[in-house]
């Protein structure tokens, strides 16, 4: 043990792989919020770097980087307990590592050829080599089977490595859901002309994996990290934890059915997407009270205050983002109005940032105490560890104050372009020019630049947190 | 302390797996049940020949919404086309606009990015005038956007290299995908001038 330093010597095999996995997935956040913050000057400017960096280009890495930063920290994230959680050690740690090269070499090669090819010919050499050109899965088709196989490859580690160890239930509800996970990601990875069977598809990958499989990834992540936070007994949070499948699943496969409104499937979907996604909230209010119940009755007596805070950062976020300005527009009798404004960007940013940044930056926490030897990370840390709090409050204010703005702005589309300009191009641009837009889109931008200050916050804390620490990690039972 | 069988962990794993189990079978029942009702031909989603005719967007009382109406023949660019050609001209068109890009600037049936209109209903949109000096038009702007563009917003299209047989083919796409029936969707929509 080596106390306040960062040495590899504090981590098992699996954790070794796990920061590399975390040190990728911070990078991959910093570009985010850079590309994020060009599109979003992008509508307040739109000459800026107009054929150069086109809004579309930016926006394809600004979504990219979301998704793969978060899919690096969640496999760094199962990497981090597996040893833990199997006792024994990693099995295939070699092939485990060769993947992880494998996919950053990938991962950097799509971005670079986003950045500077940007665009192909209507054929299939383009699909295959530049952009698929559908939404999230823009990553061209060699791209997609290098990541099946990194995916794969994951998979036998965690698998293996829990058959030669021992089953929890965190670990089997983890394993059928990485099966459920993978398997979906092949549900994107055709070609159809009949748009309509494209988009039926896409959204199995899209929806299935973030309001299905990601939300109950994370919800054994919360579970394993309450019982190594908190010390909650096992039998509690596993219990919890198949009461969230239970409701995650229950609700969030049918749920599905609010992406069928529009896209030609049949009537039925209004029924029965309605019905299901109303009821997706239900599991995140769970997961709230599930939280704050155990961190009140351990008195919040916890082994690292930053993890525990995103943590209960997390239950909110996801309660709030996903949940409640899911259910603000997820029936078709709104849906109609603001299906496809800033409505959706508004959800998709709290949601994504309160379901699932918040709990991979929780884990980033916990690894950096690992890390440096198992320091102290609770109470009294010097300077009060103001840089964890002040990242903390930047982040969260910052994401939800762009929320806000562009919930404003959603609101005016919905009404201006929607319902009385009937959706057409003038409607749009005059939504567009509305006052009430250009209030939303600026204030989004003020907003951006809080988030991308708490970003910058938060690397620094992660580098320096725990540096020269002597004490050890509070003892939790 | 005796364990409630609410509260048991036993109970709650067996019915996670059997939430989970029957939802997916629900799933895939109703997904068996809509690939057809969308495939191509179907009277959702018509047949790619569909570029031949006149393509309306209408409301009907009965489903309180507008729907896709067909007309008389209205060939696209002049020509005929028998079901097979139609069908390649609109593959090239979808692919072109997957490899440029398209949708992380625009919406297609709603879903996309939200920096420029949504293209579901473009090929009736009013801004082409009317049925003669549509096709026209769309060439014009697909093949030019910045200095053909047609808002005061300050935002324009970028040159994305489209040539003239290019932009017919995503011509072929939007105005095959304007017939989709989108249950209402876009609603209130004001669809161009047409004759006939």
């Amino acid at each position: 043990m080596n106390n306040g330093v960062l040495d590899s010597n504090n981590l098992n095999g699996g954790q070794k792989l796990a920061v590399k996995y975390f040190s990728v997935a911070v990078i991959l956040f910093v570009a985010q919020i850079l590309f994020g913050l060009v599109t979003a000057l992008q509508y307040i400017i739109p000459e800026l770097f107009f054929e150069v960096l086109d809004f579309s280009v930016a926006r394809t890495v600004h979504i990219n980087a979301l998704v793969i930063w978060l899919l690096f920290g969640f496999m760094g994230a199962v990497y981090w307990l597996l040893e833990d959680e199997a006792g024994v050690e990693t099995v295939g740690l070699k092939l485990g590592n060769l993947a992880f090269w494998v996919f950053t070499l990938a991962v950097t090669i799509v971005v670079l050829v986003y950045l500077f090819v940007q665009v192909g010919p209507g054929d299939d050499t383009t699909r295959w080599l530049i952009n698929e050109g559908r939404e999230y899965i823009e990553a061209p088709r060699w791209a997609d089977i290098g990541i099946v196989i990194c995916i794969l490859v994951f998979f036998y580690n965690a698998a293996a490595t829990f058959m030669k160890g021992s089953w929890s239930g965190i670990s089997g509800v983890l394993i059928l859901d990485l099966v459920a996970l993978a398997g979906l990601y092949l549900a994107g990875m055709f070609y159809t002309t009949n748009i309509s069977v494209d988009q039926f598809w896409w959204w199995w990958v899209i929806h299935l994996w973030v309001e299905a499989t990601w939300e109950v990834l994370v919800g054994c992540i919360m579970a394993w990290g309450l019982i190594k936070l908190l010390g909650v007994r096992r039998q509690i949070v596993t219990t919890w934890l198949y009461i969230e499948v239970a409701l995650m699943f229950g609700s969030g496969i049918l749920g599905l059915g609010h992406h069928y409104f529009w896209i030609g499937t049949p009537e039925y979907w209004f029924t029965i997407g309605g019905f299901f996604s109303a009821l997706e909230p239900i599991p995140l209010v769970a997961m709230v009270v599930h939280a704050l119940y155990d961190s009140g009755v351990h008195k919040f007596k916890a082994a690292n205050h930053p993890a525990m805070a995103w943590l209960i950062a997390h239950t909110f976020g996801n309660f709030f983002g996903a949940g409640v300005f899911g259910f603000m527009h997820t029936l078709p009798q709104i849906n109609l109005y603001t299906h496809g404004t800033q409505w959706s960007a508004s959800h998709g940013h709290l949601s994504f940032f309160g379901a699932y940044a918040t709990i991979v930056i929780a884990v980033f926490y916990i690894a950096v105490q690992q890390w440096r030897g198992g320091v102290w990370m609770s109470g009294d840390l010097p300077g009060n560890g103001w840089k964890w709090k002040w990242s903390l409050a930047l982040l969260n204010i910052g994401v939800l104050g762009m929320t806000m703005a562009m919930l404003v702005a959603g609101y005016e589309q919905s009404f201006i372009e929607r319902a009385i300009e009937g959706s057409t191009w003038s409607g749009y641009f005059a939504a567009q020019m509305h006052p009430w837009f250009i209030q939303g889109m600026n204030w989004r931008m003020v907003f951006g630049i809080v988030t991308a200050a708490g970003t910058v916050l938060l690397v620094w804390d992660l580098l320096t947190i725990g540096k020269g620490e002597k004490r050890t990690r509070q003892e939790v039972s | 302390m005796i364990t409630k069988w609410w509260a048991s962990e036993e109970v709650w794993r067996k019915i996670a797996v059997w939430v989970t189990a029957g939802m997916l079978l629900v799933l895939m029942g109703l997904t068996f049940d809509t690939i057809p009702k969308i495939s191509v031909g179907s009277e959702r989603v018509p047949a790619y020949s569909i570029i031949n005719q006149r393509i309306d967007y209408v409301f009907d009382e009965k489903r309180n919404f507008q729907v896709p109406v067909f007309g008389g023949e209205q060939p696209l660019f002049g020509k005929m086309l028998s079901e097979e050609e139609a069908e390649a001209l609109v593959t090239w068109g979808k692919k072109i606009t997957q490899g440029r890009n398209c949708i992380n600037c625009h919406t297609l049936l709603g879903n996309g990015a939200y920096f420029a209109p949504d293209l579901t209903k473009a090929w009736l949109d009013p801004n082409w005038v009317d049925s003669d000096l549509r096709e026209g038009l769309m060439i014009n702007f697909l093949m030019d956007p910045p200095n053909n563009s047609m808002n005061s917003s300050g935002r324009k299209m970028p040159n994305m290299d489209i040539s003239e047989e290019e932009a017919k083919a995503i011509i072929a796409f939007l105005k095959w995908m304007s017939s989709i029936d989108t249950n209402g969707f876009p609603y209130n929509f004001k669809p161009v001038e047409q004759e006939g």
